[in-house]
């Protein structure tokens, strides 16, 4: 079932739309960094930025800190929106389910080629930025946020680590993103109620008053992953962000599964 | 041995009862016609017996395995193949590709390798050897409706559950999916199908189950639906001297206005309506004993849709229109 997705995936548009737009994200900010001749100043554009001049491997992660608002929940909410909805639409859901192909196992396929896509947007951010980076600024030692230098290979880990970690984030909203998807027969709506979601999650995060459900939101951990620049590493935040993204994955799986199980699939 | 069997299947949606206590028995070897009008609960009934509807009471078993069973991996589904109402593809794939991909989306990957090795046999059956690398998106009615049956077929399945197959279908392609189910038939493959269209079912059927309002209100031999208000006219040499014949009969009714000509020595052609268990030939041979000359025995074809409407027909629901009873 798993090919049979991946398999999907390849031969339809939207998975290469969505593709070319990862390679061009960190491609447009690295040619407008080259194009103009004065730096950014400290404080201005997104994280990292500033740094890229120096070292091209920061363009990986100006890449994946310009996609993780905005961007990478949106495709998030495309693909996770659209996975039992689209199926729904189009009718063919009811032809897998009398396969037969188990309802849990069938959800289980899907968060997880999902899942599997995002990682791969997040993997195409990472290597461009850092190929598009590393032909304009050269690829050397990281300085870190704390002032030291890393070699390069344990620096690329720690990129590595960092889509990781925001992929992770990530595979808590297909979570709620499946379960929208198998709520209404409209991948489109679906979608929307994902991103949607998102979205409130930043808007709160962002109001003070409400600092007492930050630590329960899912993007509020999301940029924690600028914590494995320092040296040491920071834990504290990644752990938490963890904690938080594996009890969204958990809580919002199971539920969708328990109402996907006893559903009438009428469409 | 029962291949599908429901008992007291019963399903409300809100407060709506659409199927309603239904005991339905297909026996292996059967090509079932599942005959009702359009809402009478046919397709819940399909799709509560392919799991994918839950029953609100009542079990539904096939091959004397229930279709819901809580904690139970191994169901029976894998014994049927299906199309329900649209036969619906991944359009942006070719036909062979869909059916590749359906052949391996369920089950160990044993039985995806044998599903995979019957894709250019199934196309076969269904003539779509040319076609199947056309985008699904570009085939006609009829090419989708053939590319269902093969995927249905896909698993070499006991069970063929079809559902209005030939909706949408000219004449032409009505009968290729209804050459092609007999064939199926003929081979041992137990199909059930439905249809709100009597004469298809007629054609094709050994058996018939007639569904209204969620509830089987007959079932036995498309003959047998026929016979219970069908009419029958015979023609015959002397109006008069059969007429007397008729009326003497047990089990047969002679409708007054549909006489012609019945008078003594005259040709006539006399309209008679057969009770259960009469049949025309024993009525021709009553006619014939008695001297009255036969010229033609005629069923009248018109009469099935009228005993399919009164069979089906909900009399506050529609206008009342006075069958010749």
């Amino acid at each position: 079932m798993f090919r049979v997705e991946m398999a999907k995936a390849a031969r339809r548009w939207r998975t290469w739309v969505l593709a070319a737009g990862f390679v061009a994200i960190p491609t447009l900010i690295v040619v407008a960094l080259v194009l103009t001749s004065e730096p950014p100043e400290p404080g201005e554009g997104p994280p990292f930025l500033r740094l890229v001049e120096i070292n091209g491997v920061f363009a990986s992660l100006v890449g994946l800190s310009v996609i993780q608002p905005f961007f990478l929940p949106l495709a998030t909410g495309l693909l996770a929106g659209d996975a039992i909805a689209g199926e729904s639409s189009a009718g063919t859901l009811r032809y897998l389910l009398v396969r037969p192909v188990g309802r849990v196992r069938l959800l289980g396929f899907k968060y997880v080629s999902v899942v599997t896509q995002v990682v791969a947007a997040v993997v195409i951010v990472a290597l461009t930025g850092l190929a598009v980076g590393g032909l304009a600024y050269g690829i050397g030692p990281l300085p870190t946020l704390s002032g030291t230098t890393l070699a390069v290979g344990p620096a690329l880990l720690r990129v590595a680590g960092a889509g990781l970690y925001i992929a992770l984030g990530m595979a808590g909203l297909v979570a709620i993103g499946l379960l929208f998807s198998t709520l209404t027969d409209s991948g489109p709506g679906a979608t929307a109620a994902t991103v949607g979601i998102y979205i409130v999650m930043e808007v709160l995060d962002a109001l003070p008053a409400l600092r007492i459900i930050h630590p329960y939101l899912l993007s509020h951990h999301a940029m924690a992953f600028a914590d494995l620049f320092r040296s040491p590493i920071a834990l504290d935040g990644i752990a938490r962000g963890v904690v938080v993204d594996a009890g969204y994955i958990l809580v919002f799986f199971a539920l969708t599964a328990m109402l996907f199980s006893r559903k009438d699939v009428t469409s | 041995m029962s291949v599908l069997a429901t008992h007291n299947l019963t399903k409300h949606f809100g407060d709506q009862v659409v199927v309603d206590s239904l005991n339905l028995t297909v026996d292996r070897g059967d090509l079932y016609g599942f005959l009702g009008p359009n809402g009478a609960g046919k397709s819940t009934t399909i799709r509560m017996a392919l799991g994918l509807v839950f029953p609100t009471t009542g079990t539904v078993e096939v091959c004397d395995v229930p279709v819901f069973s809580p904690g139970r991996s191994d169901g029976p589904l894998k014994l049927v193949g299906a199309v329900v109402e649209d036969p619906a593809f991944w359009d942006y794939l070719s036909g062979r590709r869909n059916l590749e991909l359906f052949a391996r989306a369920a089950g160990p990957l044993d039985d995806s390798a044998r599903r995979l090795a019957q894709v250019d046999e199934v196309l076969k059956m269904v003539d779509l050897e040319g076609a199947g690398r056309k985008h699904v998106k570009a085939y006609s009615h009829g090419m989708r409706q053939r590319l269902g049956i093969a995927r249905a077929l896909l698993g070499a399945p006991e069970l063929l559950v079809l559902d209005e197959p030939t909706n949408g279908l000219d004449p032409q392609g009505m009968r290729e999916v209804r050459h092609l189910l007999r064939r199926l038939a003929d081979d041992g493959v137990t199909v059930f199908v439905s249809s709100h269209l009597l004469t298809e079912v007629e054609a094709m059927c050994d058996k018939v189950g007639v569904l209204s309002s969620g509830r089987l209100v007959a079932e036995g031999a498309p003959g047998s639906l026929r016979k219970a208000s069908g009419s029958v006219v015979y023609e015959v040499d002397d109006g008069e001297a059969a007429l007397g014949v008729l009326r003497s009969l047990e089990g047969v009714g002679v409708e007054d206005d549909a006489t012609l000509g019945a008078s003594t020595g005259a040709p006539a052609r006399i309209r008679v309506r057969l009770e259960e268990g009469v049949t025309s030939a024993q009525v021709n041979g009553a006619l014939v004993g008695q001297g009255v000359q036969v010229g033609a025995v005629i069923p009248e074809r018109e009469r099935l849709e009228d005993a399919f409407l009164s069979l089906t027909e909900e009399p506050d629901e529609h206008e009342w229109v006075p069958h010749a009873e």
